[in-house]
């Protein structure tokens, strides 16, 4: 082959990487655009601070917002200690060389390969019939934890999340310099007190980023809900943590999939759908924007 | 004013008292312990994981009536079905006489996952070729963020576009039978794991020397040359994984395959046909599902085999990824 062929082929398959890359970027948009296109037109003030009507595609869904959002807070308070507590000590506890830690990170990325769908029925056989039973059994109820609600899953939901925690808390700890801790060490605090007053403020914008990348995933996450609390049809708001609750992505399932009349359901599945899109995009937005910045200050120093 | 009346030797804190000593050392004792407790937790919780998904499966194999209901042979055998029926391979557990087989979801997952890997693998791998050899850096660093925007889409999301529009697209286009199927949710499907793939391709190919490509340049090879025979060689213990992680989220993804696979169980090599994961199955059929039933636990143990299914495609890619960069850095394999 001639060097001119060669060339003009590269640059051919060149072109058809550009193109690639470009269909990808087009696919997302069409996704997008065509979501947000359906859902505006539905979308109003009254959509969302709105109780259901007389079926699930009449009135407003502000049962499956406060529901998503009531499942992620929980979630969250649960996960952020676990998590931000296994990169502690994956990073700061940890000899490099220890078999433990080792095991521990090998666990973590294998829980982070394990399909949602089996969270789900983890989260349906340990927290809600192993231990919800046996706090039933305790307390002398009968059927009020043992039974899928509102606590197991935000607990599910936080196993599900704990890998993303951990990880990103990971590469907020990365960021510190190891000179802070040293001269925190050498001025006679102890590590408890390193941690505290040194190492986790300056983290705290990655540990942050962590933490919305949790709640974007678990918001939008339905399978392991599917299993462990939530409710198609439910216009009273969750009371306590045993209730059952709506869910945002679950209500787009289940108007998409289980109403007699898909027409009717539609303008409601396209509000729902972008509402939930709107959500966890803002978040996952944030989370980007948040950890550039900390990539760029990590390059910087 | 009352600063300056008073010493100025009580603004400088003095050594800690051994009170203060002793007490710093038990928080500092206390914090590890927890510390380290959250650490094991992983551990635990996959350990789990395991014991309670097979603990509600384990009944299939010391039940005598489970036994019986969903014996091997019923699983894995094509069995009679109706007279004058040839024996065939059904999974419909509920009725009357249960029929269990794994095939009908086990081809559909593969299905699903095949259409997926064959969209996403090629164009999840060359566009990290262009970001990370060919494109401005400008460019780069406004497509990778916005393809991993698309990891970020919820998969209901991606599963009720493809329900809503894809489905109809596809169905006008090519004048399917079924508006939902293989194709149609194999496609949504490849949507979720193109990020997955192309951001990890692209790490990978990044992580490359320079040198490398400095070499090839060097002896004369064109940048496409460079790119395609020397780097991506390089890189392809990490591109492996891409698409290893790939697979393994297409396999357990629910969502969008419970929305757009049209779920009907079939035997069937036929893309335009509907066609029902095992992920779909458990997350369709828990539901009216009865505890204790043989039903129960044969979803629980389609979700054991999942949970297996990506430990064994984790570990052995893991180990020949390791393996292959351990060649690659000339260090003795």
């Amino acid at each position: 082959m001639t060097l001119g062929a060669r060339f003009a082929l590269g640059r051919l398959f060149e072109r058809l990487t550009a193109l690639a890359a470009a269909l990808i970027v087009l696919a997302l948009g069409v996704v997008l655009v065509d979501v947000l296109r359906d859902g505006v037109g539905v979308v109003s003030w009254r959509f969302f601070v709105d109780e259901p009507g007389a079926g699930p595609t009449e009135g407003g869904i502000f049962p499956a917002i406060f529901g998503t959002v009531a499942l992620t807070l929980v979630m969250t308070i649960i996960v952020m200690p676990l998590g931000v507590g296994a990169a502690l000590y994956l990073h700061e506890y940890a000899s490099p060389t220890s078999r433990l830690a080792g095991l521990a990170r090998a666990a973590v990325h294998h829980l982070a390969g394990v399909p949602s769908i089996v969270y789900g029925l983890f989260g349906l056989g340990f927290f809600v019939h192993a231990l919800g039973g046996a706090l039933d059994a305790a307390t002398g109820q009968a059927l009020k934890w043992a039974q899928p609600g509102l606590l197991w899953a935000a607990c599910t939901l936080a196993v599900l999340t704990l890998p993303t925690v951990i990880v990103a808390t990971e590469e907020a700890l990365r960021a510190v310099p190891s000179e802070v801790r040293l001269a925190s060490l050498a001025l006679g605090a102890t590590r408890a007190q390193t941690l505290g007053r040194v190492v986790l403020p300056a983290a705290a914008p990655g540990i942050l980023t962590a933490a919305v990348l949790a709640v974007s995933r678990g918001a939008g996450e339905v399978a392991p809900v599917l299993l462990t609390g939530v409710a198609s049809w439910l216009p009273d708001l969750p009371g306590s943590l045993s209730s059952q609750f709506m869910h945002l992505g679950f209500h787009a399932y289940v108007l998409a999939t289980q109403s007699p009349d898909v027409d009717a359901a539609r303008p409601a599945l396209a509000g729902t759908v972008a509402a939930l899109l709107v959500l966890t995009f803002l978040l996952n937005l944030v989370a980007i924007v948040l950890r550039a910045r900390l990539r760029r200050g990590m390059e910087a120093s | 004013m009352r600063e300056l009346t008073q010493p100025a030797v009580a603004a400088r804190p003095g050594p800690p008292s051994v009170d203060a000593q002793r007490r710093a050392a038990r928080w500092d004792l206390l914090v590890e312990l927890a510390v380290t407790g959250a650490g094991v937790a992983g551990i635990v919780l996959l350990l789990l994981m395991i014991v309670f998904v097979v603990r509600e499966a384990l009944p299939l194999v010391l039940d005598p009536v489970q036994r019986e209901q969903a014996s091997l042979a019923k699983l894995l055998l094509p069995q009679p079905w109706r007279d004058g029926h040839a024996p065939a391979l059904l999974w419909n557990p509920t009725s009357k006489v249960p029929k269990v087989s794994v095939w009908p979801l086990v081809i559909g997952t593969l299905k699903v996952t095949g259409v997926a890997l064959a969209v996403a693998a090629p164009a999840g791998v060359a566009a990290a070729l262009f970001t990370s050899e060919f494109a401005p850096s400008r460019l780069r660093t406004w497509v990778k963020p916005t393809i991993e925007l698309l990891a970020g889409i919820p998969s209901v999301v991606l599963g009720s576009f493809a329900l809503m529009t894809l489905a109809s697209a596809l169905q006008s286009a090519f004048g399917f039978d079924f508006r939902l199927n293989a194709l149609v949710a194999g496609l949504a499907m490849s949507l979720a794991i193109v990020p997955v793939i192309y951001t990890l391709s692209d790490d990978a190919l990044r992580a490359v020397p320079h040198t490398y490509r400095e070499a090839a340049l060097a002896l004369g090879a064109t940048r496409w040359e460079t790119a395609f025979r020397v780097v991506l060689p390089a890189a392809a213990p990490g591109v492996l994984g891409a698409l290893v992680l790939g697979v393994g989220r297409a396999v357990g993804e629910t969502m969008i395959v419970l929305m757009a696979s049209g779920n009907a169980a079939l035997v069937s090599a036929n893309l335009a046909e509907p066609t029902r994961t095992v992920s779909a199955t458990i997350a369709a059929e828990m539901g009216e599902v009865v505890m204790g039933s043989t039903h129960a636990s044969l979803l629980f143990l389609l979700g054991a085999i999942l949970f297996v299914f990506n430990l064994v495609l984790n570990v052995t890619a893991g180990a020949w990824v390791r393996a292959r960069l351990a060649r690659r850095e000339g260090a003795p394999s």
